[in-house]
């Protein structure tokens, strides 16, 4: 250890010495000081030694550490502090007594000097050297004696001298006297040596190094512990392997050798122990001191967090040789801490909630002001416009000159016009806000298809070819909300004709691989996830073509927007709402699907959409049969449900004449199936007559052919197949059926004045029996008016209740049913209507508590083989109230309040 | 008075009910149902209606005075007064019992109670106008006219 001090050679020499000796021996108990850079405690060494200081908790691996602090760094700048702070003392007690040697040197000289002077006095003066000879040679004894006698002589004698002055008397007087002098200064000097030398000897007994270092180590080792004893603090050092080397405050049941030369994983086994070392083996390799906190979950000391601190160490050569590792415990402080870490969080989350809560209320609320708005606005508007067209429709019915009717008719068919831009623009809300929702129901698509087709066929009033082709791989059965898949095929069916003036217009179904744009859609993800329930999906793909008029290229783009139509001369030519298309889209997508178009002017257009279904087991075909269809009765081939191919050509336009509503145009299916008695009177009228019609004044002509107070355009929104009525109260039902039906039964000019032959009409054939179930006694009354003047007569049950013990007692034709009623309510009175048709018994409703004693006699008896249709009477017209209805079995809704025209529409659709 | 003009003022008086929102086109409907047949048809509806929303405004009163409202009987007479007067076409009653719904639905006593006043309200209003309607078509009747056919646009 070379040590820069100064040039003091005794020094230096000296404290080479010291050091080099140091550690070996004495390093022992106080060596782990070292660790620490304690400057001298200065005044506190008293107080420390008051302090009773708790015997060592230290353990060191004694050979190993002193190489380990004389190898490294920290280790040498310690010593190194150790040594500058004992030269620095040492130089301080050297200056000290060089400064001593030097008074004590000139004092020397002096009193040399002096006696030197007094010598020289002395020769000068004397003639009698001998005197001096004799006394100087003389040994000491005998000049002591010769001292003492002089010295009595000498006081006594001065008096003398001074009389007797220069006699010789004197001057051996003179001459005793110095030599006394010479003698004390000679005496004096002696001890001065003496004491010199006893300086030097104590200095260096003083100065021995070891001994005084060991006392600051000693008093630095006791401050420490004082400081240290009791803190929550284990420190030690690891080697390069991880082994304990040194340890401070380690657990009180370990033993020296239970730690030393071991690894953390070999002392300690549970929780945070590896975390622990392979945090400490992370610090040691990459070189960088750091913190970390890490919780123990130990068997020695239970569950307790430390903060842990560890730098590596390196020797001289900067080479890692291990760690330094000081752990403090923090258990409580981390325990507070996630405490307040908790709170805060719950806090946190509570506060989220409370604006998921604001926010899921202000959405609420903006959705019931949505749906109000769309109550009132169907209500508002509908009502009053339905009102008109009503009213007008009973006004056609009575007695008119023709030119009146004409009027008339224009003003219908403009009313049903804007009814249906209405309902156009209340659909395209309900998509927009959320409010449509869509329903799975399993249905055929071939029924469809042949259903959209057939009606379009009964209403068209061109030479068009309709036909359908579906191919052999789609499935028989599929799930999917058929209303809007109809909605959308009979929008773009009446599109098609609309536009096209000869040639045909189709539907034609396949089934496509999945397409791209849906294998990143959510709907995959839901398909995929009913798929377990043995359900597979299936993408058809859907065109409606027809050979007409097309689409320029450059109106495709705005072709889906809303109000718009290829062409402002289109508009006028051929009139519409420019909201279909746009609907068509919207719904089409609502569903997870795609509607593309492509065109070509003047050949023809095809729109196209493909949606997914699910594909649904077609075993039980026989028995949902008059559940999916309602044209049982209608269509009883078999082999309907696969038929793959539909044509409808065009006849010379089979006309209903006298009196009667006048048919627009009749249809022949394909294979001349004409499964319906009532079609088959309508292609059987014989009466014919070519109706052509070259653009859209249709309209008018076909008003002024039928007569019927029925909307051409409407024949897309009659929805047959599925026994459903379209929820739209206001939509008018003009079907082939309908019209038909008003042929053979409803050839009604003037209600008022026919109602008695209607009735014995009715009675004669077969008075149909209607079922009211309504509580409201003014409802009951208005509804018998109205049923009176449409001929029809009717029972009455007050509730739900009521309504089931009439049923089991008689059979009906229909049922009316108030939703909201005391007792039982319409829905559930349907629910357990729909469970005894199914079930041949009432148990449902027995379990329901409905009273089984009047329902037992008639058990089995009137087992109903066809679905009994129930129709909802409701206040509320939102999609939400219909899909109760629907859910609940009810086969269509009238919204309350019930007007002579929706009661007879419904009538009319539901009792043939 | 003259029985033209008497007619002139009945059309012009129902005109009046029109416009103001008290009888909306479901009244219509009901003078529709009217015939030979039935010839006090509309009359009697409006008499029975009459009576039951008298028996059901009193029920009301009574509930709403309850100290603890049981909004489960409350709302059963709303809806059957809504229900009756949409279907006579008492459109202002129909509109106040609908608010009076959703204050049931809140389950608002306070605003159940301005709601009841503001359908008592209404309703004394169109039975007010109705039996003039129907005193006017008697002395029409009683003079040996014919009442006037509604008009079908108003």
């Amino acid at each position: 250890m070379v040590c820069e001090m100064e040039t003091d050679q005794q020094m230096e020499e000296m404290d080479v010495e010291v050091l080099s000796s140091m550690w070996p021996e004495d390093v022992g108990g106080t060596e782990p000081d070292n660790q620490f850079n304690v400057e001298k405690p200065a005044g506190d060494s008293d107080t420390l030694k008051e302090v009773d200081i708790a015997e060592k908790r230290t353990m060191a691996d004694l050979k190993r550490l002193p190489d380990l602090l004389n190898t490294t760094d920290q280790g040498s700048t310690q010593l190194t502090n150790l040594v500058k702070q004992w030269e620095y003392m040492q130089d301080h007690a050297v200056r000290l007594l060089r400064e001593e040697l030097k008074i004590l040197t000139k004092q020397r000289e002096e009193a040399e000097a002096k006696e030197l002077k007094i010598i020289e006095e002395h020769n000068f003066e004397t003639e009698e050297p001998e005197n001096v000879r004799v006394l100087d040679e003389s040994s000491d004894l005998f000049r002591r004696f010769k001292e003492k006698k002089r010295d009595k002589l000498v006081g006594r004698k001065r008096i003398e001298i001074d009389e007797e002055f220069d006699t010789v008397a004197y001057w051996k007087q003179k001459a005793l006297t110095f030599e006394k002098m010479l003698e004390a200064s000679t005496e004096r000097e002696r001890r001065l040596i003496e004491k010199l030398n006893e300086s030097l000897k104590t200095m260096e007994s003083h100065s021995a190094p070891v001994e005084e270092l060991t006392q600051n180590l000693k008093r630095a080792e006791g401050f420490l512990h004082f400081i240290l004893q009791n803190a929550p603090i284990v420190m030690g050092h690891q080697d390069k392997d991880l082994r304990y080397l040194f340890i401070y405050n380690k657990f009180p049941t370990l033993r020296e050798h239970d730690i030393l030369g071991k690894t953390d994983v070999e002392i300690f086994h549970g929780g945070g122990v590896k975390e622990s070392e392979d945090f400490k083996r992370e610090v040691l390799e990459k070189g960088k001191a750091s913190k970390r906190e890490i919780t123990f979950e130990t068997d020695l000391f239970g569950s307790k967090t430390f903060l842990i601190y560890v730098e590596p160490v390196y020797n001289k050569a900067r080479e890692k040789i291990g760690i330094n590792y000081m752990g403090m415990e923090v258990t409580d402080q981390v325990r507070k801490r996630e405490k307040m870490a908790k709170l805060r969080e719950d806090n946190a989350v509570r506060k989220a909630m409370e604006s998921e809560l604001t926010k899921t209320i202000h959405i609420t609320e903006e959705t019931m002001r949505a749906k109000q708005m769309l109550a009132t606005m169907s209500h508002e508007i509908r009502s009053p416009l339905s009102g008109v067209v009503g009213m007008a429709e009973i006004l056609s019915t009575t007695k008119l000159d023709k030119e009146q009717r004409q009027l008339l008719n224009v003003m219908i068919s403009s009313g049903d016009l804007v009814l249906q831009l209405i309902n156009d623009i209340l659909d395209l809300s309900k998509v927009e806000s959320g409010v449509m929702k869509l329903e799975a129901t399993k249905f055929r698509p071939r029924e469809v298809v042949k259903h959209v087709l057939q009606t379009a066929a009964a209403s068209l009033k061109k030479e068009l070819t309709l036909e359908g082709n579906i191919a052999d791989e789609v499935p028989i059965l599929v799930v999917g909300d058929v209303l809007r898949i109809r909605q959308i095929l009979t929008n773009l069916i009446s599109n098609a004709i609309k536009f096209t003036h000869q040639g045909k217009v189709g539907i034609k179904l396949k089934v496509i691989p999945e397409p791209s744009f849906a294998s990143d859609n959510t709907h995959k993800a839901d398909a995929e996830e009913q798929n377990g329930l043995a359900e597979t999906s299936v993408w058809i793909c859907c065109d409606v073509y027809d050979t007409g008029i097309g689409i320029p290229e450059n109106a495709l783009p705005c072709l889906f927007k809303k109000y718009m139509q290829a062409s402002a001369d289109h508009a006028r030519k051929y009139g519409g709402t420019g909201l279909g298309l746009a609907i068509c889209k919207q719904l089409v997508e609502l569903m997870g699907g795609q509607l593309t178009v492509t065109s070509q002017v003047n050949l023809g257009s095809t729109f196209t959409f493909i949606l997914p279904y699910k594909v649904a087991a077609s075993n039980d075909h026989s028995d949902d049969q008059d559940e999916f269809s309602d044209m049982v009765d209608h269509q009883p081939e078999p082999d309907d449900s696969t038929e793959g191919y539909f044509q409808f050509k065009p006849l010379l336009g089979s006309i209903y004449s006298n009196g009667g509503p006048v048919m627009g145009n009749n249809f022949l299916p394909h294979k001349a199936m004409l499964p319906s008695p009532v079609k088959l009177i309508n292609g059987n009228t014989g009466q014919s007559e070519s109706v052509q019609v070259e653009n859209g004044g249709y309209m008018d002509d076909t008003r002024l052919e039928t007569g019927s107070g029925h909307c051409p355009e409407s024949a897309h929104q009659y929805e047959n197949g599925n026994g459903r009525c379209p929820s739209k109260e206001s939509e008018s039902c003009s079907s082939s059926q309908a019209s038909s039906e008003m042929e053979s039964e409803f050839t009604v000019s003037s209600p008022r004045e026919d109602v008695q032959t209607e009735t014995e009409v009715k009675e004669t054939s077969k008075q149909p029996k209607i079922l009211l179930v309504e509580d409201n006694k003014i409802n009951i009354m208005v509804a018998k008016s109205m049923m009176k003047q449409l001929g029809y007569t009717f029972d009455i049950a007050n509730n739900g209740v009521e309504a089931i013990t009439a049923i089991n007692s008689s059979s009906y034709d229909l049922v009316l049913m108030d939703v909201c009623m005391p007792v039982l309510d319409g829905l559930k009175a349907t629910r357990l209507i729909r469970s005894y048709e199914e079930s041949g018994n009432w148990d449902a409703a027995v379990e329901a508590g409905v009273d089984i004693k009047v329902l037992e006699n008639k058990q089995m008896s009137v087992r109903s083989t066809n679905r009994l249709p129930i129709i909802a009477m409701t206040a509320n017209t939102l999609s939400e109230s219909s899909e109760e209805c629907y859910a609940n079995g009810m086969d269509s809704f009238i919204s309350k309040p019930v007007t002579l025209q929706k009661l007879k529409q419904c009538l009319q659709q539901y009792l043939h | 008075m003259e029985l033209v003009q008497m007619q002139k003022s009945l059309q012009d008086y129902t005109k009046s009910l029109f416009l103001d929102g008290v009888l909306d086109s479901q009244f219509l409907q009901l003078q529709q149902l009217q015939d030979e047949s039935n010839p006090d048809f509309v009359s009697q509806v409006v008499t029975l209606f009459f009576q039951d929303s008298d028996r059901i405004l009193n029920d009301l009163s009574l509930s709403l005075d309850q100290q603890v409202v049981d909004f489960k009987k409350v709302d059963p007479h709303v809806h059957q007064l809504k229900g009756s007067s949409s279907s006579i076409g008492a459109q202002r009653v129909k509109n106040a019992c609908v608010v009076f719904r959703s204050f049931c639905e809140q389950q608002n006593v306070e605003g159940c109670h301005r709601c009841l006043q503001q359908v008592k309200k209404e309703y004394y209003l169109v039975k007010n106008r109705l039996e003039t309607l129907f005193k006017l078509e008697q002395q029409i009747v009683a003079s040996g006219g014919m009442i006037p056919a509604m008009e079908l646009g108003f």
